[in-house]
This record gives C-alpha cells, structure tokens and sequence, in this order.
C-alpha cells in the first residue's frame, strides 16, 4: 500500500469500527495488529451476545471478530497482524517491529486503539505461592476457545463483574467446574440478572470473602479464602482472577503524549485528541471496559473527526482540563473541554465511580452549574452528562452533590 | 521431561556438584575448564528452582561483608571475575552504583564505621554524602534522609542468565546435567563416590555439596551426617511498573543491621523497581508464599524513601528463600569425608560471590587437572535494558509477550538446546515471558499452545472435546 493517511493501533471493535468507516470515506487505512489474527477481544469470547448494534444479529464473538474483520479489508482497509509497536513519535510517526526487524511508519493521524486488561493476580497482592493455573478471565477464554485447552478443572473465580459471568460460561464450555465466585464487597458488581446463570450452574457466590492464598508450587493444589465467618480452604486447581479493566496504555507511556493518572489512559479532547493532535484515541483505552457495540460505534464517531482533521476543519486543540472535585470520582473522559460544535465524538462526559454515590453529579466552572444529572449508581456502572456547547475560561470541575 | 539431559551421557565422573543453583552453576563452569569431567545433579524440573529463583539481583562489591570472611574474600573475587567474563557471555551489567542511606540518628551514627569497613574490604571509592547531597544525586529521595554514603561500584545483573550462562559455558565444554536427579545416598569406596540418585548411581572421585536450601540433607546422605543446620529466610519482594524505574537510579540501601541487609530500593535490570526483601526466619524450605500484610508494608517502606512511588501500578510480587544457617559465614568445609566439599550456608551474597566461590573451591580441591586450552564461550541472549534486544533483529517470528517485548524465536531457543527448560518458571526466567505489567492476560494462550507436550507440567489439559 502507498503510505496510508491514518494509522489505527488496535484491531478490536473500536479499531475496526473507525478503521472501516474511514477506508468507507476514501481514506487509506492501515490497522497494526500485533496479534496473529485481527479481531481483538471478541476473538476469544466464544459466547453471546456481540453484533446486535453492528450487524443486527446475535452472534458468538469469534463470528463476530471475523466479520468486523471482513467488513473492515471489504471496505478497503489493509490489514497487518504480527506486527507490534514498540514506540510513539511525534507527529505521527510509529515505531513498529516485525519478523523483518525493526521499522517505522507515518501517517497524517495515528488512532490509538489499544483496549483494556485484567488487573493482574500481582497487582491485587493476592497471597500465597504462584503455581501454574491462575488465570486472567482473558488467558483462560484464549487458553479455551482459541487452542482448545483446559486449564484445570475445578477452579474459584475471583470477581463478579460481567467479566466473571463470562468466565463462568467459558467454564461451562470447557466442562470446567469452578467450586466458587469469590467477590470481595457486599454485592455482585453486575446487574443482579447475571447471578441466575452461576445458579443454574450451582456455583455459590460468596460475598465479602476473599482469596487470602493460594497454595501449589508447580500447579494451584488449594486455596484459603478469608470469609465472614473466617477462613475456608477450597481444593481447587486453578484460580480465575477476572475483571479490574484498565487501560492497556502501555505505549503511552514514556511516549510523549499526556495519561491521565485517573482513567491510565490517554488525555482527550471532545474529538478524542491528544495532546499530539497527531494521535487519537477511542474505545476501552480511555476509561476501562465498555461493550464491544459501544467501542464499534465510539470508533465509527472518531473516524468523523478524523475526516475532519484529515481537511483541516476540526477547531485547533485547547481547552479546560477537567478537574474531579469529589472523592467517588474515579474518571471522566474527555479530560480537556474546550468549547464544542455538533458532531463532536465526546460530546458527552463518559464517568465512573470508585464507591456507590447518590446524588446530583455536575460540572461547574466559574461557580455555575454547566450541566447536571441525578445519580444512584455504583462502581463500573456507565454514567454519562452531556457537554454544553458554550463553556467560560475558569477551572472546570466535576463534583457530586450528595445531598440534593 | 528435560530432553536434553541425555541418560547416555555415563555415570562416571570426576566431579559431581549437588545443586544446580547459581552456587552449583559457578562450581560446575570452573571444574570444567580445570579439566574436570563434571557432572550436575539437580533434583527439580529445571536449574535454579530452590533459593537462586528468587533474589534481589544486586552484583555487590562486599562493601559491607564481615571483614577477613571468606564470604568477602568470594565477593571479591566472584565481582572482577563478573566483570572479566560477562562480555563474552553475554552477560548484562547495569552500572547503577549504590547509596547506603541513614533514615535515624542511630544510623546516622552508624555510617562512620561502615565506610571504614568498606575501606577495609577493599572498597576504596566510597563518597560520604549529606542529606541534601544525596537529594541532589536522587531528586525523588524523601526529605527525611539525614545522610549517607555512595558505593559506585554496586551493579545491577539479570537475577538468572548468570547462572544460565555458566551452565551454559560447563555444558558446552563437556559437562553433563542430569535434572529430576535427587540424591538419595552415597557411598565411599577407594577413592571413588557412588552416589545412589532417583535416575540411577553416578561415581565421581569429588562430590561438591551446592545444595542451599538442602545443604544440610545432603550432607547427612551422602556423610551420614551434617555439621550445620539450614534455617530458611524469606524475602519478600514487590516490583513496580517500569513507570517508576525512573525514581532512583542508584541502588537505594538502608544501613544494614547484623542479621539482614535490610530492605532495598532499586531499578531492576529488565527496567522495573523493586522493594525488598524481607528476613523472615521459617521452618518450611520448598513453600515461600507471599502475603498481603507484608506487600504492603514493604510499598510503605518504599513510599517513604521514595515518595513518589505511590499511585504507581505493582507489576509482579515474588518470594526467595535464602540458605541461612546457625552463623553468617559461608559454611565451606573440606574435612567432613576425603572427597568430599561442602559448600553451604551461602545465604544472600551467592549471586555475586558465586564465580570465587567457585575458584576458592577450586583451590580447595588441589586437583591435578589439564585446564581446557581454548574453551567454548557460548553466548546469552540479552534480555536486559542493557543492550540490544531479539526483537530488534529480523527474523524474530514475531512478538509473543507485548509487555516485555519476548519474540517466538527467544521461547523456542529457551524450549531446546542444551539448557532446555521443562517447566514455565524456567521459561519465565530464561526470556520473562508472562513477567510483564499484563501478567499473561495477552500471551498466555499463545505460550500455552507453543509449549503444548513440551514442559512437565503442562499450561493446560490437551484440545478438549
């Protein structure tokens, strides 16, 4: 291919759902992918639902990879997988490595569309010794449906986000039987209609409990779980340590682009710009887990700024860094509001919280209330506020007021 | 199975070493190239499994070993002999430099008398600091230094390829490695030892005991009894994200204490930062669980030297034990049966000390051997910060593990040859695969179907349904 105007990083939904609508405009689109096969995270869900948004069908996230993939080289798209980044530039210019050896690459706009990861058993500074066979909810669905394996057979799973849910129907598939869901605080994090399938498949949840070792030198031959009526040890052979998204922005780092120390992902503008308004930014990279239909329709609004940067019509960067003025806040997305004109892809304020909060979430700038909306919501749950077109020049700030 | 530890390779020796740790490797290598035919006996699935697999990957100068100990005497000899060999190796060095650090006014007081002591080691280039001299060298250091002392010549190393690399060189110039090889019993008869093993008897004139964590139970197999008794100390350790690398560039060591070095602070030579280790005197010598409690502890600590470190992501926890016995001196002895050296007791210096470890004994032995003229010196793939890396070499097959950049052609070359690894932590060690900020979300699958009827304990039951 002559040299493509824009570079995507990433071909999941996100990746592919801009890189398909901007090849769709008569851009020439170049999408890295450093695993062997495109596709992204799906590729390995082998379960419902995916596609309703995209393709007005149910379909099982493999079928589902192939056919943004399909969509993507139909429209145009050049594809390369078995090729990794290994470093952002300025303005565009992207290190990569391959079986060839080290290159590079340039491009108008690179779109950073890297996705999310677990938070890894280390991270949670879960006891004990570090046999083979504890998992990622990720590493065990490639482990599954990619290769076919079956990792151990009667494992616990730590977490009960969506996540968790997912690993528990990958079990099923495999004919794993986990002895337990294990979730730390007083609820599961999904919504409740999850909990009929870890019925069904007479897995207990245990509520406030935790994993507190895990024994095995070689393969996980226990583990002790801290419960509220003390400690438990289960013989399992495997632990699933699922959920705790976060940004894979792993070449944001020592990059020259701005991370904000919130989400872990990129600092954005309501274009999904970076600081280097050579790169953009969309999807899970910005703000943790979010379905794949969302990431599709989120890369398919950035791929409009892009077209518009690509003709030089987006607004020149600048505008207010958004401060979180109150302690449940963990992230809001886009970091930097400047003023805003119709057809921005944020447009919105994507918000998450670190504790359940109730109340009236607002951004305020010059002592004024911008924009506000009531709230009753809990952790990793979505929450959104609209952008006011107009904003002053003062320190913008998201608050919760929890007494109205 | 390790494939390449061939039963034909005879049962006949002139040196056998029990153990192949760091300890074990250094001894095998200098037999080697003596003269000796060598065999090594490792009881585990692969090398450096018992107290080598976890440590703090610190090359030290001895600044601060006991004065006249052979233990310094070792760290000496075991530092320039690094230095000596590590190009034609291939062996990583990071030059860091160290700075021993006073929090307390006791250890303020305390600092005098170690720098005459690293004097009087042999370590002439120490440089007293002040509190604000050291905040100049290191910007990120608490305020709460009051004063302390630089040690230039403290290096970081690869916690494994050493000993990897010294296998390796023992291997190709004749060696032989017998792993899944555990020493029941030995018996004296002439000048010969048959020792009775769980793959089948080996003699050899010379029997070394390098077995760290079981120095003490070998010595009572093959002598009938032991001279000293190991008491396992854990340390716990906690690497960060390589984000935080950039906090301290010299090795961060507190004033040590008589029983431990205490708890360090420095970057790691694969660009991570690391806090530990704990002392933690225990009974068990195959489990070193990790605990949550002490985690946390131990990112305070590094907390209040480095304030800054906090908010940054924890990439890995570990643990080691280390072989401590009833006293801090190395336990060498040559006089427990004829033909027999123990080698014991090498508790927290045995990554640096190993290479004059191994020369000392040497010495020991009084050997008559013909040193090998023009011995092989095979090459380690770097996969340290320091020097080029596979991945920037065509024909790497591509990236496996996106986190610390392991190409196919690294994890198939740590799958065969000579040293071939049977088991995943050995295949962690030799290219650190998984060993990155995403922990195998991204590549385990990928590594469980390369490895798939390749490693003793496999990654996963074979296709399904």
């Amino acid at each position: 291919m002559t040299e493509p105007e824009v570079i995507v990083i990433g071909s999941g939904p996100a990746g592919l759902g801009a890189a398909t609508a901007l090849a769709q405009a008569g851009r020439r689109v170049l999408v890295l992918e450093r695993e062997t096969q495109a596709g992204g995270i799906p590729r390995h869900c082998g379960h419902y639902p995916f596609g309703m948004r995209e393709f007005q069908r149910l379909l099982r996230g493999p079928d589902y990879a192939a056919r943004l993939t399909d969509a993507a080289r139909a429209a145009g798209v050049t594809i390369r997988t078995r090729t990794t980044v290994t470093s952002l530039q300025p303005g565009g210019v992207v290190e990569i490595t391959d079986d060839a050896g080290p290159s590079a690459l340039t491009a108008k706009v690179v779109l950073m569309a890297t996705g999310v990861r677990e938070t890894s058993r280390a991270a949670r500074l879960i006891g004990g010794e570090k046999p083979g066979g504890v998992l990622s909810t990720g590493a065990l669905q490639g482990m599954v449906y990619l290769n076919r394996q079956r990792p151990f057979r009667q494992p616990v799973i730590l977490g009960s986000e969506l996540v968790a849910f997912s690993a528990l129907l990958t079990c099923r598939h495999a004919g794993i039987r986990p002895l337990a869901m294990i979730e730390p605080a007083s609820r599961i994090t999904t919504r409740t209609s999850a909990r009929w399938l870890a019925a069904a498949m007479r897995v207990p949840i245990l509520l406030h409990s935790d994993i507190a070792a895990i024994h095995g030198r070689t393969r996980v031959d226990g583990v002790t779980l801290a419960t509220p009526a003390g400690q438990r040890d289960l013989p399992a052979d495997g632990v699933i340590v699922s959920g705790g998204f976060r940004p894979d922005a792993a070449l944001l780092v020592g990059s020259h682009l701005q991370i904000d120390a919130a989400s872990g992902g990129p600092v954005i503008d309501r274009w999904g710009r970076l600081s280097d308004p050579a790169y953009f930014a969309c999807g899970n990279l910005l703000r943790g887990v979010e379905t794949a239909g969302w990431c599709w329709s989120e890369g398919r609004r950035v791929a409009q700024a892009i077209l518009a940067a690509l003709q030089d019509h987006l607004p020149e960067p600048g505008g207010v860094r958004l401060s979180l003025a109150h302690p449940a806040l963990r992230l809001a997305v886009p970091q930097v509001v400047g003023a805003g004109a119709s057809g921005s892809p944020y447009d919105r304020l994507q918000v998450r919280l670190s504790r359940p909060a109730k109340g009236q979430l607002r951004l305020m700038q010059d002592g004024r209330i911008l924009a506000a909306t009531r709230i009753d919501s809990r952790p990793e749950r979505r929450l959104s506020l609209l952008l006011p077109h107009k904003l002053g020049h003062g320190p913008l700030t998201l608050t919760i007021d929890e007494k109205t | 199975m390790n494939l390449a530890d061939h039963p034909d390779k005879g049962t006949s020796f002139d040196v056998a070493v029990i153990g192949a740790g760091v300890v074990g490797a250094a001894l095998a290598r200098a037999f080697t190239l003596a003269g000796a035919r060598v065999v090594v006996l490792e009881k585990a699935v692969d090398v450096l499994d018992g107290a080598s697999k976890g440590n703090s990957a610190i090359l030290h100068t001895g600044f601060d070993a006991p004065e006249a100990s052979v233990e310094l005497a070792c760290i000496r000899e075991g530092y320039a002999l690094y230095h000596d060999i590590r190009d034609r190796l291939g062996l990583p060095l990071v030059r860091a430099g160290a700075m021993v650090l006073a929090w307390t006014e006791e250890e303020e007081a305390g600092l005098p008398a170690l720098i005459a002591q690293a004097t009087a080691n042999g370590v002439l280039d120490v440089q007293p600091l002040t509190g604000p001299e050291a905040q100049t060298l290191e910007p990120a250091l608490s305020r709460a230094v009051r004063a302390g002392f630089q040690v230039p010549g403290e290096h970081l190393i690869d916690p494994w390829s050493a000993a990897h690399g010294y296998l390796l060189q023992a291997l190709a110039n004749g060696a032989v490695l017998k792993r899944q090889t555990e020493v029941l019993a030995g018996r004296r008869s002439g000048d010969r030892w048959h020792l009775a093993t769980t793959t089948g008897d080996v003699s050899a004139n010379l029997v070394i005991n390098a077995a760290g964590l079981w120095g003490d139970e070998v010595d009572r197999r093959v002598t009938g009894e032991s001279w000293f008794t190991i008491r396992p100390r854990k340390g716990q350790f906690v690497v960060y994200d390589k984000t935080a690398a950039a906090l301290a560039g010299h090795i961060l060591l507190p004033v040590p204490t008589k029983i431990t070095k205490g708890i360090v602070v420095c970057r790691t030579a694969f660009g991570n930062l690391l806090v530990g280790p704990t002392a933690e005197e225990q009974d068990d010598r195959e489990h070193a669980p990790v605990e949550r409690p002490t985690l946390q502890a131990l990112m305070r600590r590094g907390e209040e030297i480095l304030p800054a470190l906090a908010g940054h992501e924890v990439t890995a926890v570990y643990a080691g034990l280390r072989p401590a016995t009833e006293e801090k001196e190395y336990r060498i002895r040559t006089d427990l049966a004829p033909g027999y050296i123990c080698v014991g007791g090498i508790r927290s210096t045995g990554l640096s000390a190993a290479l004059g470890i191994a020369e000392h004994v040497v010495r020991l032995a009084e050997r008559s051997h013909t040193p090998i003229a023009d011995p092989v010196w095979p090459r380690m793939t770097n996969i340290s910060v320091d020097g080029a890396r596979d991945w920037q070499c065509p024909g790497h097959g591509g990236i496996v593990c996106h986190c610390e950049l392991v190409t196919r052609r690294e994890i198939e070359a740590a799958l065969t040859g000579p040293l071939a690894t049977g088991s995943l932590a050995g295949l962690k060690r030799r290219t650190r695969v998984t060993m990155g900020r995403c922990q195998g979300f991204y590549c385990t699958a990928e590594l469980a179907r390369m490895t798939e009827g390749r490693l003793a304990q496999p990654m996963a039951e074979p296709p399904h349904d």
